[in-house]
């Protein structure tokens, strides 16, 4: 598929948005480190959930495992290898993640559905216990968090939320063009052909192997560089239980609810999952004055996104994205 | 001999243990039974169901009727799923059910919380989780009452079952629709009392797997993480086979015991967090149907 002028135009705009009117508009740092930052970083995560389930259609549930694997291979690369330069130990830490997605992913050579689900939550709760009781991967620091170290690119060291948030919007623009080309490219027409039918995919001479094991390792490339990320740029800290369960299941739902099979539902599904509670607690804050306990606001968050999930399985499994699509093309016909 | 003692002690433990796994699985196996579908609610049942209990004890309510309260309750869960989630999605793909029942166990345990709160409570059946002195004069084993009850619990509940399944015209019409929806429903079988019947079923089982966990555990959250447990234990007996339920919390029961005890410490322990999944992309590797369940066939 060739990109037509509407995608570029698209593209400058996000651009002009991101990195000029965002920068110069936005002055205070909540905004950066509470609202654009972790939106970022788990859209990448979902990227990363969306090529292995929505491209590939593998019923994966391991993101945060493969998050913590990235975050903790940069935190040692850049404590042990001296003068790495950040990037690379970006990209190496994805690339060791990969390893852990093609190492957990080999089930799916075998098994579909919640079998494969049940294989993959094997990720998730080993990479997280092999980090926690290991004490090498801690730098056998014995109080379970450890500060993250300064970001330093070329010298200069990246600190403040704007800084952080530039080098963010860098990695994450570079790898969504990216999974863009890929899913657009022969890769991704490979990954939707064994998701509509395996077998009908593997008997027009697509490698199930090579084309599900490339998804999980892609995937969990790009888990693990937005848990490297995440851990930087928002938590500035590293420990094992940040990347629990829950976190698993949140990067499946934004990915559900986002739409599945669609770049665009990764950033809509992770913004929607992000903002959700901080409106549901300001709503709590300014209409009901705190009447209503905090327990019993993050309880009702609970409840709507399960009944979202519920009420889109059943009128758009497409997701937010679909309904966006849905909304334009209403508007274009008039 | 005493090594040889404390293997036994460890596998025993295991086992006992291991049943709660598999009531857990039980309700699960019900109703994929009865419309094949993952129910991954099952886990947030048992959480919402033993909640709803200890809520209804705390308003007052003596403990049998507490319970027969909570039952109704999870039926009246079980209606609402059939209704609402379950018909609007029939003949969608399994992986859409599934999708469909996660947000069903997050509503559920949203639910739970907003209702009973978050705050761990204690829940006393008077069985005690400490060794019962009879067998430890007897055998010279340690075992706790509280397992060897839930151990007793899920026995008798399994026997239940497989009576109703087997020889009550309710069970035969469960079975019929197991086989296939279209035809039982077309020669008068009410589809939707059995569905009523079945969630009912997993509802009361997801109670008294609640119970025995919220007696030794506390009824807390961190029972949906140990719920959880339960799905290695299906693809290790199989989802479709009762008895695979059973035997599949045994393995599984005994197995992270073992292993905890006798390999964790070179590990730095806690291995039981994800020995049990791993345990089971072993049996995926090498059977997938699990022990019990049918062949998987797939046509294209």
């Amino acid at each position: 598929m060739e990109y037509t002028k509407n995608d570029l135009i698209n593209f400058l705009l996000l651009m002009i948005i991101s990195l000029l009117i965002i920068p110069i508009t936005v002055k205070s740092g909540y905004w950066y480190s509470s609202i654009l930052i972790p939106w970022l970083c788990l859209a990448l995560a979902s990227i990363g959930q969306q090529i292995v389930m929505g491209y590939a259609g593998q019923l994966a549930l391991g993101a945060a495992g493969f998050m913590a694997a990235g975050a903790f291979a940069c935190y040692n690369l850049i404590l042990r290898v001296p003068d790495i330069p950040f990037f690379v130990a970006l990209a190496l830490s994805g690339l060791i993640a990969a390893a852990f997605g093609i190492l957990f992913g080999l089930p799916s050579l075998r098994v579909r559905g919640i079998y494969l689900m049940v294989a993959t939550l094997a990720s998730q709760f080993f990479i997280v216990w092999m980090i926690d009781k290991f004490g090498w991967f801690k730098n056998y620091d014995s109080s379970g968090i450890i500060t993250a170290q300064d970001i330093v690119i070329m010298g200069k060291s990246f600190t403040s939320p704007l800084e952080m948030y530039l080098v963010i919007v860098f990695v994450v623009t570079v790898l969504t063009l990216l999974a863009i080309n890929m899913a657009r490219g022969s890769t991704g027409r490979n990954w939707m052909a064994v998701r509509d039918m395996d077998i009908a995919a593997e008997s027009m001479g697509i490698s199930l192997l090579r084309t599900k094991l490339q998804a999980f390792a892609i995937s969990a490339f790009y888990c693990g560089v937005a848990g490297a990320l995440f851990a930087f740029t928002y938590l500035k800290s590293l420990e094992p239980v940040a990347f629990d369960i829950k976190l698993s299941f949140k990067i499946l739902f934004m990915v559900i609810l986002g739409g599945l099979g669609t770049i665009s539902g990764a950033f809509i599904g992770a913004a929607f999952i992000l903002l959700f509670p901080v409106l549901l607690n300001s709503i709590g804050n300014n209409v009901f004055h705190g009447a209503i306990d905090a327990t019993i606001i993050s309880s009702i968050e609970q409840v709507v996104f399960g009944v979202l999930i519920i009420i889109f399985m059943i009128y758009e499994p497409l997701g937010m994205a679909k309904l966006w699509d849905n909304i334009r093309l209403k508007f274009k016909k008039k | 001999m005493t090594e040889l003692l404390f293997f036994v002690e460890v596998v025993v433990a295991g086992l006992l243990a291991g049943t709660m796994y598999s009531l857990v699985a039980l309700g699960f196996v019900l109703i994929y039974k009865a419309s094949s579908t993952f129910n991954f609610a099952q886990g947030a049942m048992v959480f919402f169901a033993v909640l709803a209990f200890v809520g209804f004890m705390e308003l007052g309510l003596p403990f049998f009727l507490a319970f027969i309260v909570t039952i109704l309750l999870m039926g009246l869960v079980g209606f609402c799923t059939e209704r609402l989630v379950l018909k609007p999605l029939m003949n969608q793909s399994e992986d859409t059910l599934l999708m469909a029942t996660i947000g069903l166990g997050f509503v559920l345990e949203g639910l739970a919380q907003a209702a009973w709160g978050v705050e761990v409570r204690r829940l006393d059946l008077g069985i005690g989780d400490f060794p019962i002195q009879w067998i430890i004069d007897t055998f010279g084993l340690f075992v706790s009452a509280l397992d060897l009850t839930a151990g007793l619990v899920a026995a008798s509940l399994i026997l239940g079952l497989s009576i109703l399944f087997k020889y009550t015209k309710m069970g035969l019409g469960l079975r019929a629709v197991a086989d296939d929806p279209g035809a039982a429903s077309s020669i008068g079988i009410p589809l939707n009392n059995i569905m009523l019947l079945v969630w009912t079923a997993a509802g009361v089982v997801a109670l008294v797997a609640g119970m025995m966990w919220g007696a030794r555990a506390g009824v807390q959250f961190a029972l949906v993480d140990l719920a959880l447990k339960a799905l290695p234990v299906l693809i290790i007996g199989g989802f479709s086979s009762i008895p695979g339920a059973i035997v599949g919390g045994l393995i599984i029961g005994a197995t992270e015991k073992v292993l905890e005890v006798y390999i964790g410490p070179y590990f730095g322990g806690a291995i039981e967090g994800w020995a049990p999944y791993v345990l089971a992309i072993f049996f995926l590797l090498y059977r997938p149907e699990g022990l019990f369940g049918e062949k998987i066939i797939r046509r294209v």
